[in-house]
C-alpha cells in the first residue's frame, strides 16, 4: 500500500481516538478538587495518573485499530510471521517501569501529608451507628447525633409518592450538622459502635473507615467557609444509603460563637442534643416497622 | 488371562458411545460431557445473576425507592455477585478447561474422571443451598458478598447455608484444580513438553494453582464467621478480643487472587484467539507465559489495596500501593504482545475476534482504572464509589465474560459441529459491545460525582448517568438471550463445520473432526511442529 495511505490511516485513527477522549471528558463528571490541601492534591495525582492512561491509551489502542484498518485479508494483507522483538519487548518493559516510578513519587509525599495529623488544633470524635452519625467535640462537652433530615427521610419511602427532585438535597441533608471552624486543623477520630462505616465527604478529598473496636484517624484544614456534603461509604446494612453527612463550615469567630451556644445551659444542652438522637432513632425505628 | 481381559475392556471403553437419557448426564465421566454441562451450569447461573442485576438497574433506574425495599436490595447485590463469580465466571472456566485442555495437549480425558464428576455436580446442590435463602423467613445474605462482619454476622439463620454453600463450591473449585494440575502435568502427548503448551492450557496451569492456594483461606475465612455468628467466637469481634479488619486481610488474601482467577484463563482463551485470525503466531510466546505467572505471585502481594481507607500504617499503605502499580508492567507486556501479534497479520473478523478485540481495549480500560486505583491518595476518593463497581465491570464483564464468549464462538463449531450463525454472532457483538459500554462507562463519572456503591437510593444529581446505565443494562440484559438463542440454534443444526473450521486456527484441538468425537487421542497424537497451537516452536 502506498505510504500516503498509511499516514491518511494513522492521522484518520488518532483524531478518532481524540475525539472519542474529548468527548470522554465533555460529558462526564470529574472528581470534586475539594476545598482542603489533600483534595487539591487527590485531584491533581487523579488528573496525572488518567492522563498518562489516556496517552497509553491513544498509543496502545491507535496501534491496534491501525492495524485492524490495515491489516485486514480482504484488503490482501499477508500475514508476517515474526514473534520476536527484543528491542521492543525490553522498550514496552522498561518504559511503563519508569512512569510508574515517576508516578509512585508524588503520590507518596501526598500520602504522607494526609497520614500525618501532628499538629493538629482540634479534635472530633466520630462515632458510626446504624443509621447515623455521633459527633464530639473533644474537650469542649459538646455532643451530638446527626441522621437524614425529616423531608428526604419521608421520601425516600417505598413509594412515597414524594418526587425526590422536590426535595431540597434529597439524601444529602441532616438534621444536624457537623459545624467546623475554617482556617483550622482539625483531626477526627474515628470508630462505629455497631459495623463498619465510612465517613466521606468528597470535597474534604478522602473517606475513612469506622470500625468498632478501632480508632481511626484522619484530619483536615478548610479555608473555604461553606456546606460540604458526604454519604456513608462502606456497606452498613439497610439503611447504608441514608446516613448523609454534612458539613459546615464557619469562619473560626462564628464557630466560636456557634461552640458557646452548644455549650449554653450546659443541663439544657445536652439533654436537648441526645432527646433529639433519642427521638430520630425512635423515628428510625418507626420508620424501620414501616419500611419492614 | 488378566492381560486378555485388560485389553478386552480396553476394547470395550474405546467403542462405547455415550450413554442413553438423563443417566448420562448424572454418572457421566467423559470431559467432554463434563465440560458441556458446567458451561450450561453457568450459563443459567450468568441468567440468575443477570435477572439479579436487572432488578438492581431498575430500582436504580430513577431516585426514590420504586420496587423492592432496601434489605431486598442487598440481598440482591451480594447474590448477584456471589452468584456471577462462582456460579458464573468460574464454572464457564472450569467448563472451558474440562472441554478444551484434554484435547490442547492430547489426552484422552482428565486425569481424575470420577472426581471430575463429583466437582461438577456439588455445584448445583451448592447453588441451591444459596439460592434458597433468598425465600428464608430470615432472607439471603446482604451484607455484601465479601461478608464483611460484624455486618455479614447480623444475618439471620440462613447465614449458615450461605456458609456451606460456599464450601462447597470451594470444595468443587479445588477438586477441578487438582484435576486440571493432574491432567496438565501427567497427561501431556509425548512431544508436548510444557513450553509447547498453547497459552490457554499455561494460564489454566497457573489459575489451578491459584485456586488450590486461596479457596481454603476463603473456606478459612468463612468457617471462622460461621462460629463468631452460632458459637459464640470472637475471632472477629472486638468486644471479645477479635478484630474486624483481620477478616479483610484473610478475606483478600483469597480475594486478590481469585481476582486473577477470574480473568487469566481469559488471557489464554484470548491468545489462542487472535493468531488465528491474524494468521499469525502468537507474539513473545514465552513472554506470555512467564507474565501470566509474574500476575500470579504478584496477586498474593496485594490484596490490601481493597482496603487502603481501612487505617493502615503508611508503610503497610505505601507497600501495598508499590506492589499493586507493579502489576501493571506483566499485564502491559499481555497487550502489547495481542496488538504486535495483530500487526502485519491478515486478520478477519469473525465473531469470536471481533469479542476478543473488545476485550482487549475493554479489558485494557478496566486495568487503567485499576492503575488509578492503586493511587492511595486518589483511592481515598475512588474507594467503594461507583467508580470502583466500573473498574471491576470492565475487568470482569468486559474481560472474563467477553473472554469466555469469544471462547464458546471460537470452539463451539468444535463442540457441535455446526456453524453459528455469524450474521447473529455479530448482532450479539455489536448489540453487547455498544450497551456494555453505555452500561458501565457513565458509573465512572457516578463514582468521581461522588455516588457511592450498594445503595439503593441515589440524590437527585445522580439520576441521568443512573438512568443511561440503567438503560445499557437492559439492552445488555437483553442481548445475552440472544447468546443463548445462538447457542441453541448451533446445537441444534446449522452448516457442518470443518475439522479445522477457521482457516489460521492450529493447535491439537483442531486435528479431530467437528463434533469432536466422544472418545478422542485413545493413542496419543504425533505432535507435529506445524499443528502446534501458536507458540513460539523455535525458541
Amino acid at each position: 500500500m502506498k505510504k500516503q495511505n498509511i499516514v491518511v490511516v494513522i492521522l484518520a485513527v488518532l483524531a478518532g481516538l481524540l475525539l472519542a477522549v474529548w468527548g470522554m471528558f465533555a460529558v462526564g463528571d470529574n472528581m470534586p478538587r475539594g476545598v482542603t490541601e489533600f483534595s487539591r492534591e487527590a485531584y491533581d495525582l487523579h488528573m496525572i495518573i488518567l492522563w498518562i492512561c489516556v496517552v497509553i491509551g491513544v498509543l496502545v489502542f491507535g496501534a491496534m485499530f491501525v492495524s485492524i484498518i490495515l491489516h485486514r485479508k480482504s484488503r490482501g494483507a499477508e500475514a508476517a510471521q515474526f514473534t520476536h522483538s527484543t528491542k521492543a519487548e525490553v522498550a514496552w518493559t522498561v518504559i511503563p517501569i519508569i512512569i510508574l516510578v515517576a508516578m509512585a513519587i508524588p503520590a507518596t509525599r501526598v500520602l504522607i501529608l494526609m497520614e500525618t495529623t501532628a499538629g493538629y488544633e482540634m479534635d472530633i470524635k466520630i462515632t458510626g451507628y446504624q443509621w447515623k452519625w455521633h459527633y464530639e467535640y473533644m474537650g469542649e462537652g459538646v455532643s451530638f447525633i446527626s441522621s437524614l433530615d425529616s423531608a428526604s427521610n419521608a421520601a425516600r419511602i417505598k413509594n412515597s409518592g414524594i418526587d425526590p427532585a422536590s426535595v431540597d438535597n434529597y439524601l444529602l441533608e441532616v438534621d444536624n450538622r457537623l459545624v467546623i471552624p475554617a482556617d483550622t486543623k482539625i483531626r477526627f477520630l474515628l470508630t462505629a459502635g455497631d459495623v463498619i462505616h465510612s465517613w466521606w465527604v468528597p470535597e474534604l478529598g478522602w473517606k475513612r473507615d469506622a470500625i468498632p473496636g478501632l480508632v481511626n484517624e484522619a484530619w483536615t484544614e478548610v479555608s473555604e467557609p461553606g456546606v460540604y456534603r458526604g454519604q456513608c461509604a462502606e456497606l452498613c446494612g439497610k439503611d447504608h444509603g441514608f446516613m448523609p453527612i454534612v458539613v459546615e463550615v464557619l469562619p473560626k469567630a462564628e464557630f466560636n460563637q456557634w461552640l458557646v451556644e452548644q455549650k449554653g445551659p450546659q443541663d439544657d444542652l445536652d439533654t436537648s442534643g441526645y432527646a433529639e438522637a433519642g427521638d430520630s432513632a425512635a423515628a428510625d425505628t418507626a420508620l424501620t416497622s414501616t419500611v419492614n | 488371562m488378566s492381560n486378555t481381559a485388560a485389553v478386552q475392556e480396553h476394547h470395550d471403553d474405546a467403542h462405547h458411545g455415550p450413554a442413553k437419557g438423563l443417566m448420562r448426564w448424572v454418572f457421566t465421566t467423559n470431559h467432554k460431557d463434563i465440560g458441556t454441562l458446567y458451561l450450561l451450569f453457568a450459563l443459567l447461573m450468568f441468567l440468575v445473576g443477570g435477572f439479579m442485576a436487572m432488578i438492581i438497574r431498575a430500582e436504580l433506574f430513577q431516585p426514590g425507592l420504586q420496587l423492592v425495599d432496601p434489605e431486598f436490595f442487598n440481598q440482591m447485590t451480594t447474590m448477584h455477585a456471589l452468584v456471577m463469580i462462582f456460579g458464573a465466571v468460574m464454572p464457564a472456566f472450569v467448563g472451558l478447561a474440562n472441554w478444551m485442555v484434554p484435547m490442547m495437549i492430547g489426552a484422552p480425558d482428565m486425569a481424575l474422571p470420577r472426581m471430575n464428576n463429583w466437582s461438577f455436580w456439588i455445584l448445583p446442590f451448592a447453588f441451591v443451598m444459596l439460592l434458597s435463602t433468598l425465600f428464608m423467613p430470615s432472607g439471603g445474605p446482604a451484607g455484601g458478598w465479601t461478608l464483611y462482619p460484624p455486618l455479614s454476622l447480623q444475618t439471620g439463620n440462613s447465614f449458615a447455608f450461605v456458609i456451606f454453600a460456599i464450601h462447597m463450591m470451594g470444595i468443587s473449585s479445588i477438586m477441578g484444580a487438582i484435576n486440571i494440575i493432574a491432567t496438565i502435568l501427567n497427561m501431556r502427548a509425548p512431544g508436548m513438553t510444557l513450553l509447547r503448551m498453547p497459552l490457554f492450557v499455561w494460564t489454566w496451569l497457573i489459575t489451578a494453582f491459584l485456586l488450590i492456594a486461596v479457596m481454603p483461606v476463603l473456606a478459612g475465612a468463612v468457617t471462622m464467621l460461621l462460629t463468631d455468628r452460632f458459637f459464640d467466637t470472637s475471632f472477629f469481634n472486638a468486644a471479645g478480643g477479635g478484630d474486624p479488619v483481620m477478616f479483610q486481610h484473610i478475606f483478600w488474601f483469597f480475594g486478590h487472587p481469585e481476582v486473577y482467577i477470574m480473568i487469566l484463563p481469559a488471557f489464554g482463551v484470548i491468545s489462542e484467539i487472535i493468531p488465528t485470525f491474524a494468521r499469525k503466531p502468537l507474539f513473545g510466546y514465552s513472554a506470555m507465559v512467564y507474565a501470566t505467572a509474574s500476575i500470579a505471585f504478584l496477586s498474593f502481594i496485594v490484596w490490601a489495596h481493597h482496603m487502603f481507607t481501612v487505617g493502615m500504617p503508611l508503610g503497610g499503605e505505601l507497600f501495598f500501593m508499590y506492589a499493586t502499580m507493579v502489576i501493571a508492567v506483566p499485564t502491559g507486556v499481555k497487550v502489547f504482545n495481542w496488538v504486535s501479534t495483530m500487526w502485519r497479520g491478515s486478520m478477519t473478523f469473525e465473531t469470536p475476534m471481533l469479542f476478543a478485540l473488545a476485550f482487549v481495549i475493554l479489558f485494557t480500560i478496566g486495568g487503567f482504572s485499576g492503575l488509578m486505583l492503586a493511587i492511595v491518595p486518589a483511592d481515598f476518593q475512588y474507594h467503594d464509589t461507583y467508580f470502583v463497581v466500573a473498574h471491576f465491570h470492565y475487568v470482569l464483564v468486559t474481560g472474563a465474560i467477553f473472554g469466555i464468549i469469544a471462547g464458546v464462538y471460537y470452539w463451539l463449531p468444535k463442540w457441535t459441529g455446526h456453524m453459528y450463525s455469524e450474521r447473529l454472532g455479530k448482532i450479539h457483538f455489536w448489540w453487547s459491545t455498544i450497551s456494555v459500554n453505555v452500561l458501565f462507562f457513565p458509573q465512572h463519572y457516578l463514582g468521581l460525582a461522588g455516588m457511592p456503591r450498594r445503595i439503593p437510593d441515589y440524590a437527585v444529581q445522580f439520576a441521568d448517568y443512573n438512568m443511561i446505565s440503567s438503560i445499557g443494562g437492559f439492552a445488555f440484559g437483553l442481548a445475552q438471550l440472544l447468546l443463548v438463542y445462538i447457542v441453541w440454534q448451533t446445537a441444534r443444526g446449522g452448516q457442518k463445520a470443518t475439522a479445522q473450521v477457521w482457516e489460521g486456527a492450529k493447535g491439537l484441538e483442531w486435528t479431530v473432526p467437528s463434533p469432536a468425537p466422544y472418545h478422542t487421542f485413545e493413542d496419543p497424537p504425533v505432535i507435529d511442529d506445524s499443528k502446534l497451537a501458536h507458540g513460539d516452536v523455535a525458541h
